[in-house]
């Protein structure tokens, strides 16, 4: 036998009490949708999870007025203290319910259990820890003293982090004395719907989270409520930018964290072994559906090819299958449609000269799949150069000397992260000094922390999420 | 017998010269009382796009200038204007009408902003960014930076000066650029002023002045793919919705009208910056 | 890739420059990616070969003051047979004794005396004024020729740290060249010699990275982690990043270098990493005895537990495997 041939080793999926279908959590309430249902399935088996409602424009008329109720009556009359403490309380039930909430996400998903487990769930509790403790610290969030929370917040968050999104935009709206109405991806409503039990279990009061299933549409009616102080949006660049018209000459407050193509630089003095793997952890972490994913790879051509060999040599130690198992490091696609555009953009990357390489790996017969995939011979003009792909895709570039790679990292209409690798901590901070992005990573890639604001620069979006940027977002006033 | 006076032509002002409009136009700036005064450049969108190019070429230059440098080029602007305080009032009184004192309270005060924000420029990263305590081996700072070029309309019925201060002092602060079209029917202390910066120490192209109608010219600022930002601060009677739907195509930061003269405030200085988290690992060995 | 210098071509000077040439070691990632690696489940089938591999592997070990020839039969005869209770029970792959006790060994082992990687049992001595290796070069090749002319299969020589860290490189590659020599017998074939680095006093992996390539340039067969004495001994990161190196050398020079994990491995789950760590850095071709040992001591009777667990369903008790 090859040993490396790992024996299945199955998360099970017996932690699971899910019902036959979850309707719309609104004030305080499961309730039925207007809309038809949908089902969502896992992306790896293709079997169906659970049916939701698809939420209708009148269902989220109700769904913002128990919101804005909730804000009225109880969330902003009650003390930062007490907010704090049933955030608090949220963040003990994640931690209680980790295993089930890991499961859930993985299942829906259908990113690798072990992601789910070390990543996102704990970090889903981090978050509520640190924002549970700013509810009663407001003075000090940087807007002067009394500053006053914004009233609805209408949240949109997309599928690739389904509880961790929700995390993060839930946890700061709620601290900051908001509250929210919340509309989960349509491919990935299950664990929000798990996360609406929490906020019953918790004894949060009714309306304070509102949490409404459906596709686009729904979400489109959400964001363009008249009654709605904030939105915060999580997803592609071109539905940031509709929205970003529609509140155009109103006094809503928008976030918007968008796509990315960030650049990961490898300068020839960087330590090698741990290059390659910021490598790898920064395309093909989450299957790559990573909006800060580090999917150009620019390296110092004096060692392209032994960066190649080696990373070539680790990926062809990626283990790609059943998300469940906690051996596999790469899980299915969310979905048809993004298997769909993924292989489309890779198609074309050939197309237009790029050398494809993936290692040799068993693809699943059911469900949605994509090998690992590596450009070589890569210019900045070629589509997948420019394109956000959102899948496992790396396109390699090279370049000659830190103000080439400067130039190139920053040669995209985006700017939401960059990778940059080199032993030499001058020439560290002064490229990530030049570089144009929100977050840099530095002999790292694909850290998060509720403590670090996260956010883009131009077309990735505005507003941060996390920090203390994150809790200023839901705010407004003071004398500062 | 008293001398005849010989009156300034206004230009614009970009990249740290004063062209006239390449359009050739100019438009009448009279007095309240309806007398013409002088003739300002009418600014057009090419005159847009080359001070486009000025401020963005300026740009690295200026947010890489040490803070503490960039705080005394600033302060130094205070200083020459202070200087040249007779010739801004008697602007102000000859085209809004005001009275010497009034005209006087209004320099003053534009030149005590100026003092304030110039101030800022080597303590707001200190007020506005965090070391974060990460849970894990790694430094974590977050630190705003300028966000490049910003396009701005100053106040169109407030002070002409003091309007124009309070909306590009805190632009600047920060290290970005700044293309401004001031208050249409009071130009000529904002062509002063640029004479007031093309006598200090401020590099060319960190700021430009497009004199002219921000009807025409707004829109052209808010569908510029090379302006970051946008600081409406004065477009309250222009179709500012609109604007704000053009700048959506590029993401575009936008900063809505304000009534009035913009309060100093340090709001101002970080709506037009972007925060960077930086990682670095951290390990003793 | 890079090209290795040949020993007889190296001088101070082109050592110093080689290992300053190497990479940088992140300390961070390092030791994520080894606790990455530690996630893996290993289970049913695969553990089962684990263990028996854990067992293969194990260099079982007695380096105390207090050994007397007693002492050293007890671990030979636990060595040969270390479950009485299931014959099935894979031998380990040596013994790992002072210098004066390897005669004692290979006695004991008898028959059994040979290749592990042919189903024996070696006898591997520590030399060169272990652990400390405070001594003069000419005691440590005297140590190093009695052990091999008792019959001592391996080696495992410690290096003088004190001029590594000195900075004083050439000195401990002379001397690892000087012991390897003395590592010959009269008929031309030599015993394997391990390099015992002694990463818990070169304290950083940049010193751990430039020791390992250290010692493969001088010849070594095995690099080694502890002596055992030294507190922190073997652990997963400093064990990686050895693998690194030996992966690197042999992609170089198309020869495969040894690695020996030694000291602070007591359970089959921290081995069952250790097994991990080598499969997905260096391929599971490194999985035998001549290429990976764990110096141990304890850890075998914690793997006879989880071998009788797996056979029987149920957890064993310590009553039921033999102290030594």
């Amino acid at each position: 036998m090859s040993f490396m041939d790992y024996a299945p080793a199955p998360e099970s999926t017996g932690i699971l009490n899910l019902n036959e279908h979850y309707g719309l959590f609104i004030n305080g309430k499961f309730v039925a949708g207007r809309g038809e249902n949908f089902t969502s399935i896992s992306p790896a088996t293709e079997a169906p999870i659970a049916t939701f409602s698809t939420t209708t424009e009148a269902d989220v008329d109700v769904a913002v007025r128990a919101a804005r109720s909730a804000y009225d009556s109880v969330w902003s009359k009650m003390s930062g203290a007490d907010r704090g403490k049933y955030l608090f309380r949220i963040a003990r039930l994640i931690q209680e319910r980790s295993r089930e909430l890991a499961v859930a996400e993985t299942l829906d998903n259908g990113k690798p259990i072990k992601e789910t487990r070390d990543v996102d769930i704990p970090l889903v509790a981090a978050w509520f820890f640190y924002y549970a403790g700013w509810a009663d610290k407001l003075d000090f969030a940087g807007l002067g003293a009394n500053p006053k929370s914004l009233g609805v917040a209408a949240q949109v968050i997309p599928w690739n982090f389904p509880l961790l999104m929700l995390a993060w935009k839930i946890a700061p709206a709620l601290a900051a004395g908001n509250t929210v109405v919340l509309k989960p991806a349509e491919t990935t409503p299950l664990t929000a719907m798990l996360f609406a039990e929490i906020c019953q279990q918790a004894d949060l009061p009714a309306g304070v989270v509102n949490i409404i299933t459906g596709a686009g549409e729904t979400g489109k009616s959400l964001v363009n409520h008249t009654d709605i102080n904030k939105i915060a949006f999580t997803g592609s660049t071109a539905v940031g930018r509709e929205i970003a018209r529609a509140v155009a000459g109103t006094n809503t407050k928008l976030t918007l964290e968008l796509g990315g193509k960030g650049a990961n630089i490898v300068f020839d003095d960087a330590a090698l072994d741990q290059a390659v793997e910021g490598i790898v952890s920064g395309i093909f972490f989450n299957q790559g559906h990573v909006c800060c994913a580090g999917s150009r790879l620019l390296v110092q051509e004096n060692i392209h090819d032994e960066v190649m060999d080696r990373l070539k040599t680790r990926l062809s130690t990626l283990r790609l299958g059943d998300p469940l198992d906690k051996n596999t490091d790469i899980g299915a696609i969310n979905s048809r449609e993004q298997l769909d555009r993924i292989t489309a953009l890779a198609a074309q990357g050939e197309s237009e000269g790029g050398e494809r390489w993936s290692p040799v790996c068993d693809i699943p017969a059911k469900g949605f799949w994509f090998a690992p995939t590596v450009f070589t011979g890569v210019s900045p003009s070629n589509t997948i150069a420019r394109e956000e792909i959102f899948g496992p895709v790396l396109s390699v570039m090279t370049f000659r000397t830190p103000a080439e790679a400067i130039t190139k990292a920053n040669n995209t209409p985006y700017g939401l992260s960059a990778g940059i690798w080199s032993e030499k901590g001058s020439r560290v901070l002064a490229v990530a000094d030049k570089l144009r992005a929100g977050v840099i990573w530095a002999n790292t890639f694909n850290k998060f922390d509720p403590a670090s604001p996260f956010g883009g620069y131009k077309e990735s979006g505005y507003g941060r999420e996390g920090g203390l940027s994150g809790l200023a977002a839901y705010l407004e006033g003071g004398a500062a | 017998m008293s001398r005849l006076a010989v009156p300034k032509t206004y230009k614009l002002f970009i990249g740290g010269k004063f062209p006239r409009s390449e359009s050739g136009r100019v438009y009448e700036v009279n007095s309240v009382a309806g007398e013409f005064v002088a003739n300002a450049a009418q600014g057009s969108r090419k005159d847009m796009r080359d001070a486009v190019v000025a401020a963005r070429t300026a740009q690295p230059g200026w947010s890489g200038a040490t803070a503490y440098n960039r705080g005394q080029v600033l302060y130094r602007i205070a200083e020459v204007l202070e200087g040249r305080k007779a010739q801004f009032v008697e602007e102000i009184m000859l085209v809004e009408g005001s009275s010497a004192k009034e005209a006087a309270a209004q320099v003053d005060a534009a030149i005590d902003t100026w003092i304030w924000y110039a101030g800022w420029a080597d303590k707001y990263t200190q007020v506005a960014g965090q070391a974060n305590p990460v849970s894990g081996p790694y430094f974590n700072l977050s630190v705003p930076e300028p966000t490049g070029v910003v396009g701005a309309i100053a106040p169109q019925s407030s002070g002409s000066l003091l309007g124009l201060v309070a909306t590009i002092a805190p632009i600047l602060v920060s290290g970005n650029t700044v293309v401004v079209v001031p208050r249409e029917d009071a130009p000529l202390t904002a062509i002063s002023f640029a004479e007031v910066m093309a006598t200090s120490d401020v590099p060319g192209g960190v700021v430009n002045v497009i004199t002219g109608s921000p009807a025409e010219l707004a829109p052209w600022m808010a569908s510029h793919a090379d302006i970051n930002a946008l600081d409406l601060a004065g477009a309250g009677n222009l179709d500012w919705a609109s604007l704000q739907i053009a700048a959506a195509e590029t993401l575009m930061r936008t900063l809505a009208p304000v009534e009035g003269i913009p309060a100093s405030s340090l709001n101002r200085i970080t709506a037009f910056t972007e925060v960077k988290s930086v990682w670095h690992t951290k390990s003793l060995i | 890739m890079r090209s290795i210098p040949a020993v007889s071509d190296l001088t101070a000077e082109s050592l110093a420059d080689f290992l300053r040439a190497l990479p940088g070691v992140d300390a961070v990632g390092l030791e994520a990616r080894a606790a990455d690696l530690g996630t893996r489940s290993i289970k049913t089938s695969s553990k089962a070969w684990a263990i028996d591999t854990i067992i293969k592997l194990i260099d079982l070990t007695t380096l105390e003051g207090a050994d007397t020839p007693g002492k050293v039969r007890t671990l030979v005869a636990k060595a040969l047979v270390p479950d009485a209770g299931d014959l099935s029970t894979p031998t380990v792959a040596a013994v790992c004794v002072y210098g004066d006790m390897v005669a004692t060994a290979v006695e004991a082992l008898g028959d059994m005396h040979g290749d592990p990687d042919q189903g024996k049992v070696s006898v591997a001595a520590v030399a060169t004024a272990f652990p400390s290796g405070r001594s003069s070069l000419a005691i440590k090749i005297a140590d190093t020729q009695e052990a091999v002319a008792a019959g001592a299969d391996e080696i495992d020589m410690v290096i003088d740290r004190g001029a590594f860290l000195s900075g004083d490189w050439w000195t401990v590659f002379q001397q690892i060249v000087a012991v390897k020599e003395a590592c010959r017998r009269a008929d031309g074939t030599h015993a394997h010699l391990k390099v015992i680095l002694e990463t818990g006093e070169l304290v950083t992996y940049d010193n751990v990275r430039k020791a390992s390539w250290l010692a493969m340039l001088a010849g070594g067969d095995f690099i080694k982690t502890s002596t055992g004495k030294v507190a922190p001994a073997a652990t997963l990161p400093v064990t990686l990043l050895m693998l690194e190196a030996v992966r690197d050398w042999y992609a170089a020079t198309g020869q495969r270098i040894g690695v020996k994990p030694a000291g602070g491995i007591k359970t089959t789950k921290d081995a069952i990493k250790y097994l991990v760590v080598v499969a997905e850095t260096v391929g599971e071709e490194w999985l035998v005895p001549h290429l990976f040992r764990f110096g141990a001591s304890s850890l075998l009777n914690d793997v006879l537990l989880q071998r009788q667990k797996l056979a029987s369903g149920h957890y064993s008790s310590a009553d039921y495997v033999t102290l030594d």
